[in-house]
């Protein structure tokens, strides 16, 4: 187990880190977060080409850029410290992980570049109510021939972003991935009003649109999951961390009573229990990433590790966001007060992929229990 | 490495023409001291070999992998070796020193009172010089193995009008004598591990204080800060235990006196491994809603040893403790109460029993009845959250009403 970063790795942090504090301060997410789009399409282009963030976790030979899970990591933790606004999670992520997992290496060295690049936009569509991502409740069917999907995705991350769509759908009773352009005939997208503004949701309907089959077997949707569940749980401490640290920082300054309320104990301790409720989801989303790069990601124990991650990730991140407006007191609860950002992040994603009691019960199963 | 292997073989070769296992444990022990093998990482003139501690743990290791017994170790005996080499003088070296490691006396310690744990510097047993003896009034409490132990180290105020942390000194005090007495403390969980110690016109001779007056404050944190190094240190005896022969007999006697103390110390943890064993057993495991809070703990169990991990990673790499470092204790607590709280509800009525009724030989109704402990021996839950937000968070420290001369400090009403 590596619970340390390596040298190189350490450096890749502070690469992200530092792109993140230029590109990403509260002002520009704030005025991203207010656009149809919600990215700087710029920033994307510089994120892709010289960080080179999408693809990091994918092998060279499908067309990644051959790092792993730990670094995939990495720039997650960071994304959700500074909720830097990007299509990263749906094509850097989903889309990427789908396509690695799904397609065979000729379908990735064709489909993964251009992602890679920054020039096409990937999403994934899966979900088709509020509790699926796996698919046992799969409605879309394809055409006999693979050649075209019909049926309703809900939940499709920056499902109005992108360009390309990689679609579940039931192909002879088995639940198979599919390609499926955009902009083709058929495919009707329309935006869902999400609650946290930084992460823009769709629902996608597709009506006989033309699809390519992905793959030459039934797709195991398992790895794509564990991989976006533990991108997920790392993104969640990075936002836990900023408040976190916001947390303190304002307690340290505001003066009630003659003196700063950081010397209540009442406050101290709050704090003192939030640290340790997020060191511990840390090491929980450190140590799954670290199971995902030695084991791979489809077995039982990436499922253990990244369940596990997830469920206490997002406890802690929404247990920090709850405690800092708290903390704030009248001015946490406003629009003008930069709490309110990562709180909407951290409800979200407290039941996006999944909620956490899912999260346990799919980590015991793993185990075995 | 060269040095160590030649080191170990030299070691070897000593052990091979001393080591009799017909010996008693203490003529063993005595070679020990006179020859410093047993203590290979203290300084030559005091039993040992003035060697680094990392030579002196290869030196322990091959006295275990060779199945020879090494000195005396159990019990509070190595926070009394620890101080005292570290603040005593060279008549107190030679004077305590040998027969703490020979195990001919065994110690305990006398910091806590009624009035003063978690302000440990609140000490208000007195301490008052007449002639050539300091004379010893006051009462101590937790004091574990106190109703066996030979010497206390002893911490007492000798002046009155100086802030609290500086009129504190740190003393040896014979407990057989007729001015101490000592009471076994029976806890709510029916074991006596510790006791109450009433020091009544005790006497300690001038000599005995370990350091300058009024230096007490800093000689305890250097036992504190052995006593937490030594907190999650396996118990048991080892391996060494289960060798057969007179002087493993007197070995194992030894031990099981001075780790009597201990043993519902596992209980008092929450006995996390005991979980999913009575869930089967019980067949609570198919009950969803117990399910959630298992998986809680496990999680929570496994991230409080990770972090561990993390804080071991980063002292490897030779890098600043992270808050990681600073949270074991405080995680733990969390921890067993969980623990506590599930097995509860796996045992549903089962756990209105005790004794042998209750599962598992009493061992689930021990945990139900241990657990409080764990947030408040060592250090509460609350003075750990202080300082894990005034150290590691950096926030203010609480206005203090103690800093003035003591004699003025607001004490508990039974004080004053």
């Amino acid at each position: 187990m590596a619970f340390k970063l390596t040298e190189d790795q350490e450096q890749f942090r502070d690469i992200v880190a530092r792109f993140c504090r230029d590109k990403s301060p509260t002002t520009a997410v704030r005025e991203l977060m207010a656009t149809e789009a919600g990215y700087d399409a710029g920033v994307w282009q510089q994120l892709c080409a010289e960080v080179g963030a999408v693809g990091i976790h994918v092998p060279e030979a499908k067309g990644g850029v051959g790092f792993g899970p730990v670094e995939l990591s990495i720039v997650m933790e960071e994304f959700g410290r500074s909720l830097l606004c990007s299509p990263y999670f749906a094509s850097g992520v989903l889309a990427t992980t789908a396509i690695a997992e799904a397609a065979t290496a000729e379908q990735a060295n064709e489909l993964l570049p251009g992602i890679v690049s920054g020039d096409v936009i990937g999403a994934l569509a899966v979900s088709e109510d509020a509790r699926s991502f796996e698919p046992e409740r799969l409605q879309t069917v394809a055409a006999e021939d693979g050649g075209s999907v019909t049926g309703s995705k809900h939940f499709v991350v920056d499902g109005l972003n992108a360009n390309l769509l990689i679609v579940s759908a039931r192909l002879n009773n088995e639940p198979r991935l599919f390609a499926v352009d955009a902009e083709a005939a058929g495919v009707t997208r329309s935006a869902q009003a999400s609650m946290d503004p930084t992460r823009k949701l769709a629902r996608v309907e597709f009506d006989n649109a033309p699809a390519t089959l992905l793959g030459n077997s039934a797709v195991d949707i398992t790895p794509i999951y564990n991989t976006a569940l533990v991108a997920l749980a790392n993104e969640m401490v990075g936002g836990a961390q900023a408040l976190l640290d916001a947390a303190v920082e304002y307690t340290k300054l505001r003066v009630q009573f003659g003196r700063t309320i950081g010397s209540f104990q009442a406050i101290k301790h709050r704090l003192a229990d939030l640290l340790l409720q997020v060191e511990l989801a840390k090491s929980t989303a450190y140590q799954a990433a670290q199971v995902l790069a030695d084991e791979g990601a489809a077995g039982a124990k990436a499922s253990e590790a990244a369940s596990l991650a997830k469920a206490a990730c997002a406890d802690a991140y929404l247990e920090a966001a709850i405690q800092c407006i708290q903390l704030h007191g009248g001015i946490g609860f406003t629009w003008e007060n930069d709490t309110h950002l990562w709180f909407k992040r951290a409800k979200s994603s407290e039941v996006f992929l999944g909620s956490p009691n899912q999260h346990r019960e799919r980590m015991l199963q793993a185990m075995g229990v | 490495m060269a040095e160590i292997e030649s080191l170990k073989s030299e070691v070897r070769s000593w052990i091979e023409s001393n080591w009799d296992p017909g010996s008693s444990l203490v003529e063993w022990r005595t070679k020990l001291a006179d020859t410093g093998w047993g203590t290979a990482h203290w300084p030559e003139e005091y039993f040992g070999k003035g060697l680094s501690p990392a030579e002196g743990a290869e030196i322990d290791q091959l006295f275990a992998d060779m199945g020879v017994l090494g000195v005396a170790t159990s019990g509070v005996r190595m926070l009394a070796a620890a101080t005292i080499l570290e603040h005593g003088n060279d008549a107190q070296k030679k004077q305590y020193l040998r027969r703490i490691i020979t195990g001919e006396d065994s110690w305990c310690q006398l910091f806590s009172e009624p009035g003063s744990g978690s302000d440990l510097a609140g000490s208000t047993t007195r301490a008052d010089l007449d002639g050539d003896s300091w004379v010893i009034n006051g009462q101590k409490v937790w004091n574990t193995s106190a109703h066996h132990a030979d010497y206390g180290l002893l911490l007492a105020r000798t002046d009155w009008d100086v802030p609290k942390h500086q009129g504190l000194s740190y003393f040896i005090i014979d407990m057989r004598q007729p001015g101490v007495e000592v009471r076994q403390l029976k806890q709510m969980n029916g074991h006596a591990s510790f006791n109450e110690v009433f020091m009544t016109d005790a006497i300690v001779p001038r000599e005995n204080m370990l350091d300058q007056p009024g230096n007490g404050w800093q000689v305890a944190v250097t036992t504190l800060a052995h006593e937490r190094r030594g907190f999650d240190r396996i118990r048991g005896g080892g391996a060494l235990a289960q060798l057969e022969g007179p002087i493993f007999d007197e070995y194992r006697r030894e031990v099981e006196i001075d780790n009597e103390p201990y043993k519902w110390y596992p209980q008092r943890a929450g006995r996390v491994d005991l979980i999913l064993e009575r869930a089967r057993e019980t067949g609570a495991i198919d009950d969803p809603v117990i399910r959630q809070d298992i998986a809680r703990l496990l999680t929570m169990s496994q991230a409080a040893q990770w972090t561990a991990g993390r804080a071991r990673a980063a002292q490897q790499a030779g890098k600043p403790q992270g808050p990681e470092g600073s949270l074991g204790k405080l995680a733990a607590s969390n921890i067993a109460r969980l623990a506590s709280r599930v097995h509860t509800d796996i045992s549903a009525m089962d756990a209105m029993l005790t004794g042998a009724e209750s599962p598992h030989d009493g061992v689930i109704a021990e945990i139900l009845v241990s657990v409080p402990a764990v947030s408040i021996a060592g250090g509460t839950d609350e003075i750990q959250k202080n300082i894990i937000s005034e150290r590691v968070l950096g926030m203010p420290k609480e206005p203090r009403f103690d800093t003035g001369p003591f004699r003025d400090v607001p004490r508990n009403v039974s004080e004053t």
